[in-house]
């Protein structure tokens, strides 16, 4: 079958399985050929192709649910949005959420995700207190904090690299409502958004929507996003997607003038200053879920999201230094996400470092991959890196000067035998 | 209202049932030979929809055990999914007569076996209905699955009979005939996306089915006008076609 990433480039003819339990995937696993575990395909690039594929999504069970201490265990099938849809309406939320609530647990554990609220909780992986990991010979492991260390610091992040993540259990907050209480102040620039999000570091949740096309005293202009989850409200479950594009939107219809006016109408719409209001949180956390399928907006030739990171000693100039680039060379797009992050974990490849990071969605274009090549040194030389769940392109020099924990990752892959078994097109790019 | 499973692992049927529960509050009778499997299952839906949820072993082909199972539950289900069945191969069943017996004690005798059973209940309660899954591939002979296809039309033939006699004492029968939908069955077929339903919108026809007292529902709603095209080709012209 053809299968892609979420960024819809690169395709590939790939053979798929899939397992619902334990047994039939370790029989697999006995025969198979080097894959990769493919859950719902929401990372972007080319991290969980292969030409093999192994399908999470019907080993997706919720096996205990502790209703005093909100502790879940589910298979790694199970998505965020079926965790949501069970737990809210009894007063539970998830610590750590992304953007889109349409990953598996296995694919945010793999990935080790980030959301809006980093600055104070860190990634995914610190609400999960143990998984199950299946290893090439189809024995199972136990990983926590305590257990296999060396194995959970390298899975959580680990691009499924390690092997196959069975059950998890990981924690959920209380939450009074399913509102959020949301703030919205419209930044002049950069300086002004980055102060913001300095003096707002105790609120929970904060990020910046940028108009990366803004140039001059205008630039880095944004809408800056702060929530908390709401005392009163009800706890009512999520709404179902309401809108889908049926079909790739021809290439033409983004390019820098579109992409300009659409920015220039977005950030006149929101009004200088609201304080407080109430937003159910599901448009808060996902508001691109409500478009089944917004990945068609790209055209047929796909798109690509360039996140990186950069310390925060180098923020601003960093940020600056990118910005020009981007804004001269009018590749920009609507979708230009910034964010304080909190101090890094363990991890071995968890993206986030203390400082800002950015995150752009171009269309695939012949000039684009050059010109990110541009950016990718800039990154480096403020000591930042880029996520892996959103490449598709970086080199093998980038992501090893940015990720120096990878050789470990790289020893533990030799001696358990996992080169053998798990590889994706990304691992094979990147060498690891 | 307590719902009666057979069948339970198949994907299909682990989505009505998880229909039935959200919407019911159904409690469920998850019957299936694989027990490991099911009771994963069973607690699945136990946490997922606050209901309770107990799986039971259920041999579809051991017709003289189903007399004894259905005597086991208790409280008697309101309702009964029959949603097990047996693809087998078609090619192989054409020379081992095994085989061919296998797809139709799976897909017909085992179903006929177990629902006069509960139909007996039913009919002496007057009360129940019966959602039970059999194919478009029962409606008309095809050399590709025509095994198949013989032992599902069969059971889609028992099923109108069975509705026929039921209906008196208000107890209905659903016939579900469903195309192509994307499981572990049909996960290495290469059949055209448009065609294949999820299991979920599966769940959603079967159960818009019981709300709005509809007798046979196509899933998705399309195969009746593919199917309704496909009986209308004079048997001359269908004999000379591939299919």
């Amino acid at each position: 079958m053809k299968l892609s990433g979420w960024g819809r480039y690169p395709w590939i003819e790939a053979a798929g399985v899939s397992f619902e339990t334990p047994e039939e995937l370790a029989g697999y696993l006995k025969t198979s050929a080097a894959g990769i575990v493919h859950g719902l395909g929401r990372s972007y690039g080319d991290s969980a192709l292969n030409e093999h594929v192994i399908f999470s999504r019907r080993f997706n069970k919720i096996i205990h649910f502790d209703d005093a201490t909100g502790v879940v265990t589910a298979e790694s099938g199970v998505t965020l949005a079926e965790i949501i849809a069970t737990f809210l309406p009894r007063g539970w939320f998830l610590k750590v959420t992304p953007g889109t609530k349409f990953i598996t647990l296995g694919g945010a554990i793999a990935s080790d995700v980030h959301g809006k609220n980093h600055h104070q909780a860190g990634c995914f992986s610190e609400c999960v207190l143990y998984f199950d990991l299946m290893l090439p010979g189809g024995n199972v492991v136990r990983c926590s904090r305590d257990q296999n260390r060396d194995l959970f610091l390298a899975t959580c992040g680990g691009m499924g690299l390690t092997g196959v993540v069975l059950a998890a259990a990981f924690r959920l907050q209380p939450v009074k409502s399913a509102y959020i209480r949301e703030t919205v102040i419209r930044c002049r620039n950069l300086h002004e958004v980055i102060d913001l999000f300095e003096e707002n570091k105790s609120i929970d949740y904060s990020v910046a929507w940028i108009d990366c096309l803004a140039r001059g005293d205008k630039m880095g202009r944004s809408v800056l996003m702060l929530g908390e989850h709401a005392k009163t409200g009800r706890k009512t479950p999520p709404p179902r997607p309401s809108l889908s594009i049926p079909m790739n939107l021809p290439g033409f219809c983004l390019n820098q003038y579109s992409v300009s006016w659409f920015n220039h109408f977005y950030y006149h719409r929101q009004p200088e200053f609201v304080s407080g209001r109430l937003v159910h949180l599901d448009p808060f956390f996902y508001p691109l879920d409500k478009i089944n399928q917004w990945n068609r907006m790209y055209g047929r030739h796909g798109f690509t999201q360039y996140q990186f990171v950069l310390p925060k000693a180098a923020g601003r100039d960093g940020l600056r230094a990118i910005l020009s680039r981007i804004s001269a060379a009018g590749l920009g797009s609507f979708l230009a996400v910034l964010k304080l992050l909190g101090p890094k974990n363990e991890n071995l490849l968890s993206f986030p470092l203390e400082g800002y990071t950015l995150a752009l969605d171009f269309k695939i274009q012949p000039r684009l991959f050059p010109f990110l090549d541009k950016l990718d040194r800039i990154v480096l030389d403020h000591g930042g890196r880029l996520y892996l769940a959103k490449d598709v392109r970086m080199s093998e020099q980038t992501f090893k000067q940015g990720y120096p924990k990878w050789t470990e990752l790289h020893r533990l892959r030799r001696s358990l035998n996992l080169i053998t078994k798990f590889n994706s097109l990304q691992s094979k790019r990147l060498g690891v | 209202m307590q719902l009666l499973i057979l069948g339970a692992n198949s994907d299909a049927a682990g989505a009505v049932a998880a229909k039935f529960a959200a919407t019911e509050k159904a409690g469920l009778y998850l019957a299936s030979r694989d027990l490991d499997r099911l009771r994963n299952r069973a607690q699945d839906l136990a946490i997922r929809h606050q209901v309770n949820a107990e799986a039971i072993f259920f041999d579809a082909t051991d017709y003289t055990s189903h007399q004894a199972f259905y005597q086991s539950l208790n409280p008697k289900p309101d309702g009964v999914v029959l949603a097990f069945g047996y693809l087998g191969d078609q090619e192989l069943a054409q020379r081992d007569f095994a085989e061919a017996e296998r797809i139709v004690a799976a897909n017909f005798l085992g179903a006929l076996s177990v629902l006069e059973v509960i139909a007996a209940d039913f009919e002496r309660r007057g009360h129940g209905f019966i959602v039970a899954f059999s194919s478009v591939a029962g409606e008309r002979g095809r050399q590709s699955n025509y095994i198949y296809g013989a032992a599902k039309g069969a059971l889609t033939v028992y099923l109108s009979g069975l509705r026929n006699r039921l209906h008196r004492r208000d107890v209905r029968v659903i016939t579900v005939l469903p195309g192509f939908i994307r499981t572990k069955m049909t996960e290495q077929l290469n059949l055209p996306a448009r065609l294949m339903a999820e299991p979920s919108e599966v769940a959603e026809d079967v159960y818009r089915a019981f709300r709005s007292g509809k007798d046979i529902v196509y899933t998705k709603w399309f195969w009746k006008w593919i199917m309704l095209v496909i009986k209308s080709i004079p048997e001359k012209v269908f004999k000379m076609l591939k299919l």
